[in-house]
């Protein structure tokens, strides 16, 4: 288990509990939290799970695999701490993670 | 007008699961034609995710989402279905006889007695990227495709992405553009790596810009581009441009079968769950696109989906004919229909 917090647009918090190996994409599709729209479903095809990973996690977290940088072309804004929520898998270590979401999903 | 091409069945959509009802449809000796946006068949399937292997197609542990589409065209090739790839339909009416008239963005016309929808979660249609204000430009200086090359001669042209699309028009319109910028976000990219060394080679001899960056910002009047501002890393850049052409891949849109008079529920079509038949009788709408109590998203669902359609399909084509419930296993003259009776 791990607690995941995620920060609209808007500054609101969502504080959630999140099961090891599910999804950051599902829980905030589960727990309804706003700005993830998820459009494929978890594929890594459509970019429209985009969150930026809170600095202090970055290295936890780690680096996107290429495919995943192929889809984050199609998201806006991207960043260098930019993620897509549905390929990061909840594990012991992100416990306590944040991840804010962007303006829009493209 | 162009004189209608004529079927008994009218798909729209070239996904799984339209690609199934061909089958179904054609052991009952109806004959279908289809069409899709995309230029080839497969839907979601080859657009989104060719290469992910399904586990619940009953039968196959694991499948990729290609080659699921691979061996339907290959059940369905005894029954010689038509296709109409690269269109969009546009229209679609009904005929004083009880047929429909079908029409599509490039003005064809096609009459069928009965028409499904197989359209899964709609059209495909290009990304906008979220640029602010870009509607207003859109057909005018900001394209999402190239119909035509001259359209681009003597333009300073910035094109974005990373992909084959981009890549394949930098390198197309390099020679007759006045200038081409490229701005992708990094430098490592999708498109084939032969192209990408091309690009890199063009713009080392300084006849194209490669930039890193995304297109933040737009100038202009009317319509007509000037320029865009680019975000770099080394901050925003004012880039002359007379013409953009974002290649940000595609998303999907219910598209124009919302104004044909259907009910929609949620941008999804409510439909019976003995023929899959919509509030209109004779339009059928199967797979993803279709709502009912209890839908689930499956491919299998879309399957079953199409064999009960056929059933409905066949008494409205061929009013009066007795249906015979068969086996493939043991009748003859479905064996027959598919090519393989001894």
């Amino acid at each position: 288990m791990a607690k995941i917090t995620f920060i609209a647009f808007d500054g609101t918090t969502y504080n959630v509990e999140a099961e090891n190996g599910s999804t950051v994409m599902e829980n905030a599709i589960r727990n309804a939290v706003p700005g993830i729209e998820a459009e494929c479903g978890g594929a890594c095809a459509c970019a429209t799970c985009h969150v930026y990973v809170d600095e202090a996690w970055t290295d936890v977290v780690g680096e996107p695999e290429p495919m995943e940088e192929d889809m984050l072309d199609f998201a806006y804004d991207v960043r260098p701490n930019s993620r897509l929520s549905c390929q990061i898998k909840v594990r012991d270590a992100l416990d306590g993670l944040v991840v804010r979401i962007p303006e829009r999903q493209g | 007008m162009t004189a209608p091409h004529r079927t008994d069945v009218l798909i729209i959509g070239a996904g799984p699961v339209g690609l199934f009802a061909v089958f179904e449809l054609g052991l009952l000796d109806l004959k279908c034609h289809l069409i899709d946006i995309l230029d080839r068949p497969g839907g979601q399937c080859t657009e989104l995710y060719p290469e992910k292997p399904i586990y619940d197609i009953p039968g196959w542990p694991s499948i990729s989402a290609q080659g699921l589409v691979d061996k339907l065209m290959e059940q369905i090739a005894p029954f010689g279905p038509e296709f109409t790839f690269s269109r969009m339909v546009t229209a679609l009416e009904r005929l004083p006889d009880g047929g429909f008239r079908v029409s599509t963005d490039e003005s064809e016309v096609f009459e069928a007695k009965v028409v499904v929808i197989a359209a899964g979660g709609g059209s495909f249609q290009p990304k906008r990227p979220p640029i602010p204000g870009i509607a207003a430009y859109e057909e005018k200086s900001v394209f999402y495709s190239v119909r035509r090359m001259e359209a681009f001669r003597g333009h300073d042209l910035v094109i974005v992405g990373g992909g084959d699309s981009a890549l394949d028009w930098t390198l197309n319109l390099q020679p007759i553009a006045r200038r081409v910028t490229l701005v992708h976000r990094r430098p490592e990219f999708r498109a084939a790596p032969d192209s990408v060394n091309k690009m890199f080679a063009l713009n080392e001899a300084g006849e194209l810009d490669f930039r890193i960056g995304q297109v933040t910002a737009l100038a202009g009047e009317d319509g007509e581009l000037t320029s865009v501002t680019v975000k770099g890393p080394d901050g925003p850049t004012e880039v002359p441009c007379t013409r953009l052409l974002p290649f940000f891949g595609l998303t999907m849109k219910l598209g124009p079968i919302a104004e044909w008079g259907l009910h929609l529920h949620e941008n999804l079509i409510p439909v019976d769950t003995e023929k899959f038949q919509t509030s209109e009788p004779g339009i059928f709408a199967i797979g993803d696109i279709n709502t009912y109590p209890g839908k689930l998203k499956l491919i299998l669902s879309g399957f079953h989906e199409a064999a009960l359609m056929a059933q409905a399909a066949k008494r409205i084509v061929n009013p009066g004919e007795r249906i015979v419930f068969q086996y493939t296993t043991s009748s003859t003259s479905l064996q027959k229909k598919l090519g393989v009776a001894d």
